[in-house]
């Protein structure tokens, strides 16, 4: 018997996982997979809770996890977009090795 | 441990796909695969275009972490989901059930109907939000016009001397 | 009809006589209800399950054989040669001779390969568009599942081919692997936009993400003549155009075949993948081919429905795949007679053609409900015109605009001047 127990133990570890690939790694992709990741967990959550409710009284819960992905969406792709532009600015100034929001 | 940043992010595909396997366990249909359609239709693709875009072959590997942030980052991430576990070990009355395990599943029509009824500002809003970000990408992700001299020759244009195939780029603009 | 009817077994049990009409209509489901019955309690949820997929995958399997034949007799017949004729009658027989020259070639790995993920990219490739086929209704209660989102879980599950395409492309360590690879992604993700939209309008219209639904929803005839299917309304018509050209380019056919453009690029992704590994990536390439002809027809051309009331005495599993061989001979025709786009012409006409056109569809469906209340003679045939010419003068002009300012017309070809 699956219970919401479950469901948030699972969003517990999720976003630990995620916490410490965000608090531990330089790489900027890394840490934007790992930002994904809590933000998973949270929306694992909300589904745990819509679910206790019953979908009937908890499917604002799912609105809200509608809302939550496109966020996470554009979110990522807006980081992407900024990573490479960023990798695109320092490869053709020459600063590889210095980073560039400096002064 | 996987060490080459590919795999990492195949295997975070993979875990966005089980959660979305969750969200259909749960009763959540719509959500899962809306999740999956996001997640592994677009975002993964994403970040593995962004992954074989912008690192070089020094960087394709994962860097290995010094002893001190290994043991701050687990820590401290540790920490806070042990926080949550304990809180949800003390937690009673969470017993119900639904969705795969018979109780009632979310119905699309009803969440439909809430985004575009109740909730429909937010639902605006979501949309305002993703077409913002999706020119905001495209502005961000344009190559910047840079003058010749200080750049010199640019390696993904052909030198003068290739002819027809520079001309016929030229006149058909980006 | 059970005037001289034959003795049938309906389901475990039942015993009754059955004219040929119900015997041929219900006989699947009888069949799997009697192999079912058979079984153990405890078996018998797993076996409800198992038989259609075994189902889907044999019919499937063999209409993969039969179509790759076929394809090579048309596509021989449009270049006036006479393709494969040599193994069994006719030729019908090549695509066993060319499974057993698959299976039985070396299974070339290059050193360098990522090995793992060179082998995981087939079974990614080929699974979820296995799966895909299980939500699109072959017959009346002819479905392998009905879940309530049967369209959204068909391009959830689709979206996992961009995935193996990335894995089979970056893990062969090959440039040309590695390009096909970025076409096939940028292609799809280009493509899935305008299929989506367009399926968006049939949902819209029928008012369910459900396809058996959908069907149902295009019951019926307009003056008893005329089958009330989708295609048969100007954004049906229109829609299934959009569709048409998108899932060829989804499903990498050509003229949209730049991933594996064999002159170019050698065979994009599959270019390290040799034997049996390269037969499931054909394989996936056609359930792909099948799958979206099969939702074109669930959406568009009214699924199991007969076109004519007398002629509903045939199957309605006949009906359906009869439909989609007509689709599959539309790809093929379409593959023997366009030449292959350039890269930037296929992603703009992605994104400046399809995409416009297929919001407007949505419109245009939109407008078709709120004239439905006209009622003056002649109100139909007016509604019918007023709408198509709101998406095809649209689509015309467009289309000319595009191709003078954009200089997108007939190609002129300098060989090196």
């Amino acid at each position: 018997m699956i219970t919401a127990h479950h469901y948030l133990a699972v969003a517990a570890m999720l976003f630990g996982i995620g916490l410490a690939g965000a608090l531990t790694r330089r790489n900027s992709i890394l840490v934007l997979m790992s930002i994904e990741l809590m933000l998973n967990a949270a929306n694992l959550n909300l589904v745990a809770f819509g679910r206790q409710a019953g979908w009937e009284q908890g499917s604002q819960a799912a609105l809200w996890v509608m809302c939550a992905i496109a966020i996470a969406a554009a979110e990522s792709g807006v980081g992407l977009a900024l990573i490479l532009a960023i990798y695109r600015h320092r490869r053709s100034a020459h600063l590889d090795e210095s980073p560039p929001l400096k002064g | 441990m996987l060490r080459r940043l590919v795999h990492c992010a195949l295997c975070w595909t993979l875990s966005m796909a089980g959660v979305a396997g969750l969200y259909i366990l749960a009763g959540a249909e719509f959500l899962g695969l809306a999740q999956l359609i996001v997640y592994v239709g677009a975002v993964a693709i994403l970040i593995v275009f962004a992954i074989l875009l912008t690192q070089r072959r020094e960087l394709l590997s994962i860097e290995r972490l010094t002893a001190g942030s290994w043991v701050t980052g687990v820590a401290v991430a540790g920490l806070v989901a042990g926080c949550l576990w304990i809180g949800l070990a003390y937690t009673r009355g969470l017993g119900g059930a639904g969705g795969a395990s018979g109780g009632p599943a979310l119905e699309t029509r009803e969440l439909g109907e809430l985004l575009m009824g109740r909730y429909v500002v937010a639902f605006e809003v979501a949309g305002l939000v993703l077409t913002v970000a999706l020119i905001g990408a495209v502005i961000l992700a344009l190559p910047f016009e840079q003058p010749r001299e200080a750049s010199g020759r640019r390696a993904d244009r052909p030198a003068a001397g290739e002819g027809w195939d520079a001309r016929r780029q030229g006149g058909q603009g980006a | 009809m059970n005037m001289e009817g034959i003795l049938a077994l309906t389901g475990w049990g039942g015993l009754r006589w059955v004219g040929p009409v119900e015997l041929f209509e219900r006989g699947p489901v009888w069949l799997r209800d009697w192999a079912v019955g058979w079984l153990p309690e405890g078996a018998k949820v797993w076996a409800e399950g198992l038989i259609p997929a075994v189902a889907v995958l044999a019919v499937f399997g063999l209409l993969f054989g039969l179509a790759t034949v076929a394809e090579r007799k048309l596509l021989g017949r449009i270049q006036n040669r006479p393709g494969p004729n040599r193994v069994g009658p006719y030729g019908w027989l090549q695509f066993a001779a060319d499974g057993v020259k698959m299976l039985t070639k070396e299974d070339v790995v290059p050193r360098s390969a990522d090995r793992v993920l060179h082998f995981l990219a087939p079974i990614v490739m080929l699974a979820p568009v296995a799966l895909s086929l299980a939500v699109i209704p072959y017959g009346r209660d002819l479905v392998a599942a009905d879940p309530r989102c049967g369209l959204l879980f068909f391009f959830a599950v689709g979206s996992a081919a961009e995935v193996a395409a990335f894995m089979a492309g970056w893990s062969s360590r090959n440039k040309y692997s590695l390009l096909g690879a970025m076409r096939a992604i940028a292609q799809m993700i280009s493509y899935e936009l305008p299929l989506v939209l367009s399926a968006l309008t049939v949902v819209m219209m029928a008012g369910s993400l459900s396809l058996v639904e959908i069907v149902e929803a295009q019951s019926g005839y307009w003056w008893g003549v005329i089958p009330r299917w989708h295609v048969m309304t100007p954004w049906g018509l229109a829609g299934l155009l959009l569709f048409m050209a998108a899932a060829a380019a989804a499903s990498n056919r050509a003229p949209f075949d730049l991933p594996e453009g064999e002159s170019e690029i050698i065979g994009g992704f599959m270019t390290e993948y040799s034997g049996f590994k390269y037969a499931i990536f054909f394989m996936g390439e056609y359930f792909g081919m099948f799958a979206v002809s099969g939702l074109a027809v669930t959406l568009f051309l009214g699924g199991w429905q007969a076109p004519l009331a007398v002629l509903e005495a045939a199957p309605s599993y006949g009906w359906f795949f009869l439909k989609l061989g007509v689709m599959i001979a539309w790809f093929i025709w379409v593959r023997g007679t366009l030449p292959r786009l350039r890269v930037d012409h296929l992603l703009n006409f992605g994104w400046k053609y399809l995409l416009p056109l297929g919001a407007l569809n949505l419109l245009v469906a939109m407008v078709w409900r709120g004239l439905g209340g006209w009622a003056f003679p002649g109100a139909g045939a007016v509604r019918w015109l007023a709408c198509l010419a709101m998406i095809g003068l649209p689509a015309i002009l467009w289309g000319r605009l595009l191709m003078r300012s954009r200089g997108w017309g007939p190609r002129v070809y300098r060989y090196a001047s």
